[in-house]
């Protein structure tokens, strides 16, 4: 164990034995998301940097603590990439924090999300054990697939402390298209791409705009281009598109009106709730700009086949995850308990009593 | 018992003497609830489930039932559960891990009645089956639409899909498209004790931890898969072909690092050395050159285009790293033969040896040359030949060790052998498994790659799906007595393995 490894551990005792609850924190660009936060602060960022880059293998192995920015810059700099393309909600975040948030950008329907690209995982249990998990191989199916557990557990199983991640080359070209529809329209034909071998790598639509972007072999991109027509968006245009999607700094997310994010079935009918909506991953991602009341917006995701979170909201009560059915939930308490028996770890941030 | 053991199930501490089970009272409560085609218990009738791909270890259990709804996997577990009675669920038994290897004192479930496919979305790309669907099956069923089901193991055409979950199998074109894992949106399943759980959707992902991801690679330790939604993919429209020889395993496998290094995912990297070539070519009549050291077999699909593209870029890395010879298939017959050889390595070997033993280690690949060297040295200290077959572009490597299990000591030295490459597969920062899962045959090697606290943590993980530990006890995660004992066959310069745990 390195010192910062060692004090967390120790720190981590003294918590559960007292039942003091932990709050672990990145850079705090998510404070935003999930359940209320409570306990004493336990600042990740003290243990950081890349451990090893490995262009070859398509693997990096990077510190929880290290900046997002960081990370994505080593990258690039090898014209690779996390696949994932994930959000970074301001200048702080840090890998630990995008793992543990489990949230993925405009690149997810095509390319996967980032417990797919999720290898390895160094972490402190609420015991304050050091447990290591999966490793730097794409293919390992030794013990379970504890790594991916960890995706999106915000934190309530254990303090990350490394991350191994499967990267991908950047791509050779890429190109965004626009088409002017209706949702209805833009949803229908989103799956329909979907469904053919075309180069698409995010789709988006928004007011009537239905935006498509290609990447791949440089002939790919210009046979799609020449296949779909549309309008091509200039290279500075579409990364501004993207980025704004990706970082909901563009203006449909803007305002104080709840933020919902309605994850169902790609082919799912309107969602036929008061307000605006943004649609993307190719139809599976739905965002609602909504008052409606949280449990006729849960009612009707479920009937879509999907599920609500409350993404952004001042009021939380309602509860930021859609509620678990009860084998469901038994399951969920009784792995947070076998990896934090005292329930200090970032208590209440996924569910109330998880 | 000590406070770090405290808490843990008694399955964590040692394997569960499970050999008074009420034999009469178990039977009488299937029969109530199952049809009699559906249940067996004629030690006879019982025989072909006995063993699974990996048959040097047989064991006829208690019971065999062969449930066809999941109505009837949920009464069988409800009952199995009250009894006291072990459970292990079997798909196709393909398996080459053990991991459907019956339990002594337990009920072995065969999910292989339920193998309907319940509906087909074109639009949505998704196919709803049943576990015991074979893996092929829904790439031809799906077919007409221009899709199919990426992963692609070398059993595929018998495998099922839900094995395919238990192992979180892979295949030759995993790199790109991915392993199960990837490829399976929602599971429904049934827990030991009878209890319909749902994990994943049909949308992207679901609320809560990812169980979706733990049930993959749980080697029906979690729960009884009993319908499955997999993700389809369109079919590209053209694929090609590369098969480039090398004469020296080095060169083939930094050729192979080259190509990752100029931003190309293949569709298939895989390689051979030189015996397993000249065992596929006399089989096969691949036409691949027996004189070269190392073969690699490189494939780009996509667009008519983005081939051209990119077989271009192939074949230049590859002759810039010292390709001897660059083949590019000329039409898919030529495609299709180039494959013929690598899918049917396995075969080969079958044919130049009584029996073979496949091991499944993955490695960092620029850790290969030393792998191939230290197998080269095994050979000598176990008297036993190893050909290499390997998806060298994710790094899992199938050494299959020749043996003859009716020369005394054959078996034992290819065990020990077997044991000698996973060591070093861990050593070198890798793993025991790539895709054939733990099950019986690796589970001692589980000791040295996960320390007591991870493996701890995996009972845990068990626990909370399966308290009582009746979901395929004793396969995949050993028990701490297990590795004790383990521990002290293998005791070094004067040294107890874990001193901290307790010996019983």
């Amino acid at each position: 164990m390195t010192d910062v490894e060692q004090t967390w551990a120790e720190q981590i005792r003294e918590a559960a034995a007292s039942k003091t609850p932990l709050r672990i924190r990145g850079g705090g660009s998510k404070d935003f998301y999930g359940q209320p936060l409570a306990g004493t602060v336990l600042d990740a960022r003290a243990h950081r940097g890349v451990i090893s880059h490995e262009p070859t293998e398509l693997v990096v192995k990077v510190r929880a603590g290290t900046p997002l920015a960081e990370l994505e810059a080593a990258l690039l700099a090898e014209g690779q990439m996390l696949g994932f393309e994930p959000p970074h909600f301001g200048p702080d975040a840090t890998v630990g924090g995008c793992v543990a948030a489990g949230l993925s950008g405009p690149r997810r329907a095509t390319a996967g999300a980032v417990r797919d690209f999720m290898l390895g995982v160094t972490l402190l249990d609420g015991r304050g054990n050091r447990l290591h998990f999966g490793g730097e191989v794409m293919k390992n199916v030794a013990g379970y697939d504890v790594a991916r557990l960890m995706t999106g557990s915000l934190g309530t199983l254990g303090v990350l402390l490394d991350v191994s991640i499967k990267v991908l080359p950047l791509p050779v070209a890429e190109a965004t298209l626009r088409f002017e529809m209706d949702a209805l329209e833009a949803v229908a034909q989103m799956n329909r791409w979907g469904g053919q071998p075309l180069p698409v790598s995010a789709t988006s639509w928004m007011a009537g705009v239905l935006t498509v972007r290609l990447s791949g072999a440089e002939a790919a991109v210009t046979a799609a281009c020449a296949r779909l027509g549309g309008d091509r968006l200039s290279e500075q245009a579409a990364r501004a598109h993207w980025q704004g999607l990706r970082e909901q700094s563009q203006g449909f997310f803007g305002g104080e009106a709840p933020l919902w994010r309605l994850s169902v079935p790609s082919v799912a009918e309107a969602t036929g709730l008061a307000g605006s909506q943004l649609i993307e991953w190719g139809g599976a991602q739905r965002w609602v700009r909504t008052e409606q009341d949280a449990a006729s917006v849960r009612a009707r995701a479920a009937v879509l086949g999907g599920h609500a979170t409350l993404f952004r909201g001042a009021d939380k009560s309602v509860g930021a995850f859609h509620p678990l059915p009860p084998a469901l939930r038994s399951i969920h308490q009784r792995l947070k308990h076998s990896f934090d028996p005292d329930g200090i770890l970032n208590p209440g941030r996924l569910y109330d009593g998880l | 018992m000590t406070a770090a053991t405290a808490s843990l199930p008694e399955n964590a501490l040692r394997e569960v003497d499970y050999s008074q089970v009420d034999v009469a009272r178990l039977i009488g409560e299937l029969r109530a609830v199952l049809p009699p085609v559906a249940l067996l218990h004629d030690s006879e009738d019982m025989r072909p489930y006995e063993c699974d791909g990996l048959s040097i270890y047989r064991q006829v259990p208690l019971a065999v039932v062969l449930p066809g709804t999941e109505a009837e996997v949920a009464a069988v577990l409800k009952i199995c559960h009250s009894v006291g009675v072990p459970v292990v669920a079997r798909g196709a038994g393909t398996g080459l891990s053990g991991g459907a290897l019956p339990h002594a004192h337990g009920v072995l479930l065969s999910l292989a009645r339920m193998n309907k496919i319940l509906n087909i979305d074109p639009l949505a790309r998704t196919a709803v089956v049943q576990p015991g669907v074979r893996n092929l099956r829904i790439s031809e069923e799906v077919a007409p639409h221009g899709l199919y089901y990426a992963p692609d193991p070398s059993s595929q055409i018998a495998c099922s899909i839900g094995g395919n979950v238990a192992e979180n199998a892979g295949g030759v074109h995993c790199l790109k498209y991915g392993l199960t894992v990837h490829n399976v949106l929602r599971i429904r399943g049934v827990t030991i004790d009878g209890e319909v759980v749902e994990i994943g959707n049909h949308g992207l992902d679901a609320p809560g931890y990812d169980l979706l991801a733990l049930m993959h690679g749980s080697e029906g330790m979690l729960a009884v898969v009993t319908e499955i939604t997999v993700k389809l993919t369109p079919k590209p429209q053209f694929a090609q072909c590369v098969l480039a020889a090398f004469d020296d395993v080095i060169k083939a496998g930094e050729a192979v690092a080259a190509v990752i290094a100029a931003g190309i995912i293949p569709a298939g990297l895989e390689m051979m050395d030189q015996p397993a070539t000249a065992a596929v070519e006399s089989f096969v009549h691949a036409g691949y050159p027996l004189d070269a050291a190392a073969i690699l077999l490189c494939e780009s699909d996509g667009t008519p285009e983005e081939v051209a593209e990119e077989i271009q870029r192939m074949c230049a890395v590859l002759e810039s790293h010292g390709a001897t010879e660059v083949r590019i298939s000329r039409d898919e017959a030529e495609r299709m033969r180039f494959w013929a050889g690598r899918k049917a390595a396995f075969p080969a070997a079958g044919r130049i040896s009584a029996d073979y033993y496949c091991m499944d280690g993955t490695i960092p690949r620029k850790r290969l040359g030393e792998m191939l060297t230290a197998i080269q040295g095994m050979e000598k200290t176990y008297s036993l030949r190893c050909i290499n077959v390997f998806h060298a572009g994710d790094g899992n490597m199938h050494p299959l060790i020749l043996f003859d299990a009716n020369v005394p000591g054959e078996l034992e030295r290819a065990e020990e052998f077997g044991a000698a490459i996973l060591d070093l597969s861990v050593d070198l920062g890798g793993t025991i498994t790539g895709e054939h899962g733990v099950g019986i045959e690796k589970i001692n090697q589980m000791c040295r790659q996960f320390n007591v606290a991870e493996r701890q943590t995996f009972f845990r993980v068990k626990a909370a799906f399966d308290p009582k530990g009746l979901l395929n006890p004793g396969k995949a995660i050993p028990s701490m007595n297990r590795c004790a004992e383990f521990g002290r066959m293998h005791v070094q310069g004067g040294q107890v393995p874990h001193p901290e745990i307790e010996r019983f």
